[in-house]
């Protein structure tokens, strides 16, 4: 468990942002420090995958007010590539289906990206499969896969692992998982969460974005964040997920309105 | 007088006095080529009133007086495998500005009874052989290139594969202009007989060994008799100053299927007719095509598929790719004859635009007079997946690498179903290379 001293990986403060035209962030703070990981839990539409795609800079999103800063830096001044290479890393919601490019092609060419950018040595065709098959065991995904088209045909639970095998290749310091446990039965959620928490350390920190209490008994949060009407309204321990898996969010909604 | 109309008569001349130094030859073929330069003299070259004809403005054709090359150039070895890579794998069968040239060809590992000869030999030793052939596909009267080619002809490619027998290996015929001289023609010429049962691959590669400015005009014809399967790859890399026209005119005869993979990726104003005759019942034919522009190419793809008899299957994916101001054409027919019942065709055409100042016309056109049949058709026009794209940036690569990689994800469908695997792997590094970006490494 991180401790107070630990230096933040991530400060987010005050941030506003559009999504589709539409005003979804409403004054965001968030603090993560190496080592931690956080959940952030909300209702449908409460600007959750917002919240991911700011951090990971997808375009169509428009931060209008605040700043995100990453190891001190401007995280809003990246490009999305400059962030994945920096170490941060979003497992998609809705991992995205690309015909005729092939699942081993693309992680080799993002892992050797990324490997440049650190000034490791990049992988050649042969290391590139030892490792991925490696890997691809810890969650417990069928090999035939990598040969396969990006996601195309991939089931829900295909889909879900296939983004915490690029996760584990890519080594991120800073990964963002958005519902990852959404669609999955409760064994693809324990061989997810295993690859998760296989993954945590003092080094990096997570954030776990989900509807619900389910996945958090399978990756134990330090810190639990609700986030309703586009603004964080309650923070706590691991306790609060418990008491919203009890309560439900109506309670809190009703204070984030206005 | 107009360039359409001066050009025609520039070849027309240029016939007269090409055919009256060769006295010596069958009079059938001597009538062959009489009647094809006069059907192209009645036509001339066609003009965009023509609906055939409609995006496809022959004038910067036309303003060139394109001249037969002469000479026989020093080709080295080397530097025609650069451009027709990868010529290893096949039986290789060379002509240098329209001519054959056996020291640079390479007919090894040929099957029992299969033969692949120069049509100028052939012609000269025994012309018997392809008197019934030559020219009984492909229509003068609808195609004027076609015809002018015929007027023309002199050397090509005739591939006869006997009854049964299985090509060991891909036959990879490569037409390669030297530009030695600026403003040549050559007028490529390829008859493949597969014969009943017969199985095998064909390449007809054209290629250019200097960026000199110059004119293909290719006709291709091929009969593939009952129950045989043949594989057929057309390619077009050539430097992008070339004008490129080719006819293809094939005749599928029961049960015997054809498969043709049309690849466009260079030339500066390219029009190629592709046309299927399902001549007896049970015929089938798939039909894929790709071309990627850039710059200021035109790439017009015309298909037709005629359906003449019951039972006949045909599927065609034509997909274009173009950026720049590069223009795309695809019309797509199919024609289904009254009786041809339990006809299943199937027609796609999605189009890929790069930039904002690409453009592409799609016209799938259906002609059914039977009515137990299934047929269906489509087209597309769209830009690269933001999603697609904002996912690949997500890890780490960088926008370029990114397009290409979509891009190349596009063009897959296509390469990667070519019956000779290699030539898509080669013809994948060369499209990142004509769309702009170097390839990063060949897909695996």
């Amino acid at each position: 468990m991180a401790t107070e001293g630990t230096r933040p990986m991530l400060e987010i403060r005050n941030l506003h942002a559009l999504a589709g035209g539409m005003s979804i962030l409403h004054g965001i703070d968030l603090l993560v420090r190496a080592g931690e990981v956080h959940a952030v839990m909300g209702p449908n539409a409460s600007g959750k995958s917002t919240l991911s795609n700011v951090l990971a800079g997808r375009p169509s999103v428009e931060v209008t007010q605040g700043e995100v800063l990453f190891e001190g830096r401007d995280l809003l001044a990246l490009s999305p590539e400059e962030r994945a290479r920096e170490g941060i890393f979003l497992a998609f919601q809705y991992p995205v289906e690309i015909p005729g490019v092939s699942n081993s092609y693309f992680l080799k060419a993002a892992l050797n990206a990324i490997r440049k950018h650190r000034g490791e040595p990049e992988l050649d065709a042969m290391e590139f499969l030892q490792l991925a098959r490696e890997k691809m065991k810890l969650v417990e995904m069928d090999e035939k896969l990598l040969h396969r088209s990006i996601n195309e045909g991939f089931s829900g639970g295909e889909k879900k692992r296939n983004e915490i095998l690029q996760m584990t290749l890519l080594e991120p310091r800073l990964a963002i998982l958005d519902e990852t446990d959404s669609g999955l039965d409760i064994d693809a959620l324990r061989i997810v969460a295993g690859g998760v928490n296989a993954l945590r350390g003092p080094q990096r920190a997570m954030i776990v974005i989900t509807h619900y209490q389910r996945l958090l008994d399978y990756i134990v949060p330090d810190r639990v964040h609700v986030l309703a009407g586009g603004r964080i309204v309650r923070s706590g321990g691991k306790e609060l997920a418990h008491e919203l898996e009890r309560r439900g969010y109506g309670w809190l909604e009703a204070g984030a309105a206005g | 007088m107009g360039a359409l109309e001066t050009a025609r008569d520039h070849y027309v001349a240029r016939h007269a006095a090409w055919a009256a130094a060769r006295p010596d030859e069958p009079a059938w073929l001597a009538r062959l080529r009489r009647e094809a330069a006069a059907s192209f003299a009645a036509t001339g070259l066609p003009h965009t009133r023509l609906e055939e004809w409609r995006y496809t403005n022959l004038t910067p054709l036309a303003r060139v007086p394109f001249e037969l090359a002469t000479g026989s150039p020093e080709i080295s070895r080397e530097a025609l495998e650069q451009v027709s890579f990868p010529v290893y794998a096949c039986s290789v069968f060379v002509f240098v500005d329209g001519i054959h040239r056996p020291e640079l060809s390479a007919p090894r590992a040929l099957s029992a009874g299969v033969r692949v000869l120069s049509l100028a030999e052939l012609l000269a030793s025994e012309p018997e052989r392809v008197e019934a052939e030559l020219g009984c596909l492909v229509d003068p009267k609808l195609h004027p290139f076609a015809a002018l080619n015929t007027a023309f002809l002199d050397d090509g490619a005739v591939l006869l594969v006997p009854r049964g027998v299985r090509l060991s290996q891909p036959i990879h015929v490569v037409f390669a202009s030297s530009g030695a001289e600026p403003d040549r023609v050559r007028h490529p010429r390829v008859l493949v007989v597969a014969g009943p049962e017969s199985r095998g691959e064909v390449i007809v590669d054209h290629v250019d060994l200097a960026p000199a400015r110059g004119f293909t005009n290719a006709v291709i014809e091929v009969r593939v008799e009952r129950g045989a399967e043949l594989g057929l790859i057309l390619v077009q890399r050539e430097a992008d100053r070339t004008f490129h026209v080719s006819n293809l005119a094939a005749r599928v005869e029961r049960d015997a299927r054809l498969s043709a993979h049309t690849v466009t990726l260079g030339g500066s104003l390219v029009r190629n007719d592709a046309s299927v005759l399902l001549a007896e019942e049970g015929a089938s034919c798939r039909l894929d095509g790709l071309f990627a522009g850039n710059g200021e190419q035109l790439l017009d793809h015309h298909t037709l598929i005629d359906h003449a008899m019951p039972h006949g299957e045909s599927r065609q994916l034509y997909k274009g790719i173009l950026g720049g101001a590069a223009r795309g054409v695809f019309r797509g027919r199919v024609i289904v004859r009254p009786g041809a019942q339990r006809t299943d065709a199937e027609q796609s055409n999605p189009n890929l635009l790069l930039s904002p100042g690409a453009e592409v016309d799609s016209k799938p056109q259906l002609e059914i007079h039977a009515d137990d049949v299934r047929c269906r058709h489509g087209s597309s026009i769209g830009r690269l997946d933001e999603d697609a794209l904002f996912y690949l940036r997500a890890r780490g690569l960088d926008e370029g690498e990114a397009r290409d990689l979509l891009t190349r994800g596009f063009a897959a469908e296509v390469l990667d179903a070519l019956p000779v695997a290699a030539l898509g792997t080669a013809l994948t590094a060369l499209l990142a290379t004509r769309l702009g970006r170097p390839a990063e490494g060949a897909r695996p």
